[in-house]
């Protein structure tokens, strides 16, 4: 028996998908067409195992202005003005090369967001990584923060917030979630979708080379294994300075009205964009590759279609305005190049000078591609394993420190100083000020408000319940700033989802996602979804990561998180009974297991309304809402932000039930640790647990009192740099 | 008073610098092509990767049409206001002395700290004197911030008055000689600084201190 493998299955396609795709063509597909329909069939364009999950969101809402079908969605925030966002994966370019995985991460999201008309006004990044104490983590680490700065602070986009786990199931395929916002005028926005027969396709941007080929059905669409070097040249270069020309470029170019629509060259190069453009219109598109901008001379049309070379963009124009285009790319110094036309032929065919190379219904290209069905079973309890780093028998005062010193929950100081957070004249409340980024929208007189959550540590001890946390957590975020949702975008990291467990997670994931967004009214506008992150020792901890955009109507009225006034009581709001079940202590003790109580959503709903309304009347010192590590972490947090001491008793979370332990360290939903006149705040409903004052955190809670000073915790709190930097020299 | 802001390809903060100087007076951009500064009463060469910072920041823009224009505009004494890589381009262009380097750490800092009007203090006396001195409040953000230049320049900058701005002592973020965040020309007409004065003009976003800096340019150089 041969051991030669057929061309399909080396790009990724299953027999069965072979033969539909034989039969969708009544021939057998030539290499340019196989490679095309190899790309726009794989899991990464096709979302063939997901797609019908996804079905089950919410994403329709009175904001909505674009909602998952377009580049990326978009809600209302009045005055004309929309806001744009979506959040996107580039995980696995990432773990083979995490610089530039990263930085072209923040480009194609960017691209996105531009696409619609939008101009990018802030980023935010959701990072996954092994545990600190391998070498591989902090490479992948080190290089995926200073390639988000590459990109984003080239561009004079303002990195705004984010968040970076550790936790060994990343370690051999971390995470770089990137979320880019963007505000537009609604009626300067373009869709995607090609239309009018006749019109020129113009292809804008960066020429077109031989890197990222395949990188959407190799790279995205299979786990991570041995000679992933091989994979190397899949990985594409960013060119911040080109995209910078180009956005300015695309952004002239609808304001002047000389764009029918506009689409973003992302995954599967030309062959998605050309594809999907055609299919959203239902009309045909004509390529000519030999009009294409080359880097090389000498490459084959299926090169040329598949390539992912980055910044590109891809416009259809009426042919009267082309003359008008290119002069405006020429402006810019950027690529401009006419290079086919839409057809009424329900085909997409790839010419190359007069001869026909590809030619395929879209219908069968961007629309065929089986979708299945998962195949999910329970995993029979904790399926990842637990390691002990944290004497079970420490002191209350030596848990703090250590929970405050975990990587996971220290400041993440080190890599947000490598962003810029200020360009562009929007950023009220910076990284670390307060518990959601805050941007001014002058344009619309109001402000917006962003965030984005995903313990995935949480979601592995119960997917349903973990996914529900997540969105509250957004949504408690925007709260503590006064800021109401208008939409969520999500990115699903996921594992195999032909494996049983994988696919159970990923099932009851979405179906938690879908039923806390129905709960709170926000809809889901877009969003994306990594599958295959595994690596030798099996998939990642599941990783829905949301973000969640809100509007506050003044962003004077802002409070952050820091307790900034001495005598002024702390609080407690919501319904909060915190559990060690998944927390970061049960991490560090090696006590990890499945299950979390189940989240009541309606409570912390209206926990969220209340807080909102205090923080707009200007009723709050500060409001921070209680998340890993505890209410004793979120006390450290709020006294070394404004340095000042504070001191409270556990006794009301005792009195529902809590221990001592579970009040100090245990996590859960729905609190929210708040400081300002006691009066006020027990006027709607708080419960004072303390009081904001002297050099101390000093907490009562019983056996398992502590007093600390502020200056240990900041110790603690600031102490990534030396885990990163020194470990590095080792 | 005039503003005319430069935009370079790559120019990323030009349009907050714009915003800062309409709240002084008239401002619009000139498009790096553009030769002709006439009815502009002042400059600014702003910040952002002009060119991608490609081959050394500032080295490309510094050849730029603008560039010709704005370095007639000085030599006639119209006041010039180079932020971040607005500084690189003018000390690129001979503008300004020195040069900017890599920062210490290797590493883009983003940080809000706190500058001093360094007018004519050597950094000797600086350090004893900066405590009582108003400082400003000012966010910086860059990857090759560190200023340079050979011992004896330094000392010939310090005893002329040339330096405009440091950082307060312990909170240098890019390990720049004696604690430099920008310097003047000889005619005090063209002054350079890394820090972003265009977003500290709005109590919103964190401080207006910067405000201080353009009303400082201003009033230095002889209108055109």
């Amino acid at each position: 028996m041969t051991v030669e493998v057929a061309k399909h299955r080396e790009l990724g396609l299953t027999d069965s998908e072979f033969e539909l795709i034989c039969e969708k063509l009544g021939r057998t597909p030539n290499d340019v067409e196989l490679a095309m329909f190899s790309l726009l069939w794989s899991e990464h364009c096709a979302y063939k195992h997901s797609r019908k999950l996804l079905r089950r969101l919410p994403t329709e809402g009175e904001r909505v202005v674009m909602g998952p079908g377009e580049n990326a969605g978009a809600v209302d925030i009045g005055n004309g003005y929309a806001i744009a966002f979506k959040v996107e994966s580039h995980n696995h370019p990432s773990a083979v090369e995490p610089f530039q995985g990263a930085a072209t991460g923040v480009g194609g999201i960017l691209r996105d967001v531009f696409a619609l008309g939008a101009r990018p006004i802030a980023i935010l990044d959701s990072l996954r990584f092994g545990e600190l104490d391998s070498l591989r983590s902090r490479h992948l680490l080190d290089g995926a923060v200073r390639g988000i700065g590459h990109y984003g602070n080239s561009i004079g986009v303002a990195n705004v917030g984010g968040e970076i786990y550790f936790e060994a199931p990343y370690e051999h395929n971390c995470l770089v979630n990137a979320m880019c916002i963007g505000i537009a005028k609604q009626d300067e926005m373009v869709r995607a979708a090609a239309a009018g027969v006749g019109n020129a396709i113009v292809l804008m941007g960066a020429s077109t080379g031989r890197d990222g080929i395949g990188g959407a059905s190799v790279l995205a669409s299979a786990e991570l294994g041995d000679g992933d070097e091989a994979k190397r040249p899949t990985v594409q270069i960013g060119d911040p300075f080109e995209e910078s020309k180009v956005l300015e470029c695309c952004l002239e170019l609808l304001e002047k009205g000389l764009l029918v629509s506009l689409q973003d060259l992302g995954a599967a190069g030309l062959t998605s964009s050309a594809g999907e453009m055609a299919s959203a219109g239902g009309v045909g598109i004509d390529l000519d590759v030999a009009k294409v901008p080359l880097r090389e001379a000498d490459m084959e049309p299926f090169e040329i279609m598949v390539s992912e070379s980055q910044e590109r963009m891809l416009g259809v124009v009426e042919p009267a305005k082309v003359g008008e285009v290119l002069a405006v790319c020429e402006k810019w110094q950027t690529g401009g190049a006419e290079i086919g036309v839409v057809t009424d032929s329900g085909q997409v065919r790839v010419l190359q000078g007069d001869e026909v190379v590809g030619d395929m219904p879209v219908e069968a290209l961007v629309d065929g591609c089986p979708l299945y069905d998962l195949s999910p079973a329970e995993p029979d309890g904790w399926i990842y394993g637990n390691r002990a780093t944290l004497d079970p028998g420490a002191s209350s005062e030596e848990t703090l420190l250590a929970l405050l010193a975990s990587p996971s929950v220290a400041s993440k100081r080190w890599a947000f100083e490598q962003y810029d957070s200020v360009v562009g004249s929007r950023t009220v409340r910076r990284p670390e000020a307060a518990d959601a980024a805050v941007l001014q929208i002058p344009e619309a007189g109001n402000a917006i408000a962003v965030s984005i959550d995903g313990n995935g540590r949480r979601v592995a001890c119960d997917p349903y319940a973990g996914t529900i946390e997540a969105v509250l957590e957004c949504a408690q975020n925007l709260a503590c700033v006064g800021a109401e949702p208008l939409g969520l975008t999500n990115c699903l990291n996921f594992g195999n989802p032909e494996k049983p467990a994988p696919a159970w997670q990923l099932d009851r994931a979405v179906s938690g996602l879908a039923d806390v967004c129905n709960a709170l009214g926000v809809p889901v506008v877009g969003g994306n979804v990594s599958l295959y992150n595994e690596g030798p020792e099996g998939p990642i901890y599941p990783t829905p990561v949301v973000g969640m955009v809100g509007e506050l109507p003044d962003p004077a009225k802002v409070s952050g998180s820091a307790f900034i006034r001495e005598g002024d009581a702390i609080a407690l709001l919501g319904p909060f009974t915190p559990a060690l079940a998944g927390s970061e202590l049960a991490k560090l003790r090696g006590e990890l297991g499945a299950g979390l109580p189940q989240p009541n959503v309606a409570a912390v709903s209206a926990a969220c309304t209340t807080v909102r309304e205090a923080v707009r009347a200007g009723k709050l010192s500060s409001a921070h809402d209680i998340s890993d590590g505890g209410l004793a972490c979120a006390l450290a947090e709020c006294a070394i932000a404004g340095r000042i001491g504070c001191s409270v008793d556990v006794q009301p979370l005792r009195e529902r039930g809590c221990s001592p332990e579970d009040a100090l360290f245990g996590e859960g939903p729905g609190g929210f640790l708040l400081s300002g006149d006691r009066e006020t705040l027990e006027s709607f409903g708080a419960t004072t647990i303390g009081e904001v004052g002297g050099t101390t955190v000093e907490v009562a809670a019983g056996d398992r009192s502590f007093t600390v000073s502020v200056g240990t915790t900041e110790g603690a709190w600031l102490s990534l740099p030396g885990q990163i930097e020194i470990r590095a020299d080792n | 008073m005039r503003w005319g802001v430069l935009q370079f390809p790559g120019s990323c903060d030009e349009r907050d610098a714009l915003h800062a100087c309409s709240l002084l007076g008239e401002a619009r951009l000139v498009w790096h092509e553009e030769r002709d500064l006439s009815g502009i009463d002042a400059v600014v060469v702003p910040g952002g990767f002009s060119y991608g910072d490609y081959l050394r920041a500032g080295a490309i823009a510094r050849f730029s049409p603008a560039m010709e224009a704005v370095a007639e505009f000085a030599a006639a004494g119209g006041p010039v206001l180079g932020i971040c890589n607005g500084f690189q381009v003018l000390c690129e262009a001979g503008l300004l002395p020195g040069a900017l380097l890599l920062n210490e750490s290797t590493r883009f800092t983003c940080r809000q700290l706190n500058l001093i009007p360094a007018d004519g203090t050597k950094s000797s006396a600086y350090a004893r004197i900066s405590s009582r001195r108003p400082t400003l409040s000012i966010p910086a953000k860059h990857g090759e911030g560190r200023y340079y230049a050979p011992g004896e320049v330094l000392d010939r900058l310090e005893e002329n008055g040339q330096v405009a701005y440091r950082y307060v002592p312990g909170q240098n973020p890019n390990g720049s000689a004696r604690d430099i965040a920008g310097v003047r020309n000889e005619a005090r007409n063209v002054v350079g600084l890394m820090p972003h004065p265009e977003h500290a003009v709005d109590p919103l976003t964190g401080s207006t201190d910067g405000l201080k800096i353009f009303e400082a340019v201003a009033a230095a150089g002889v209108p055109a």
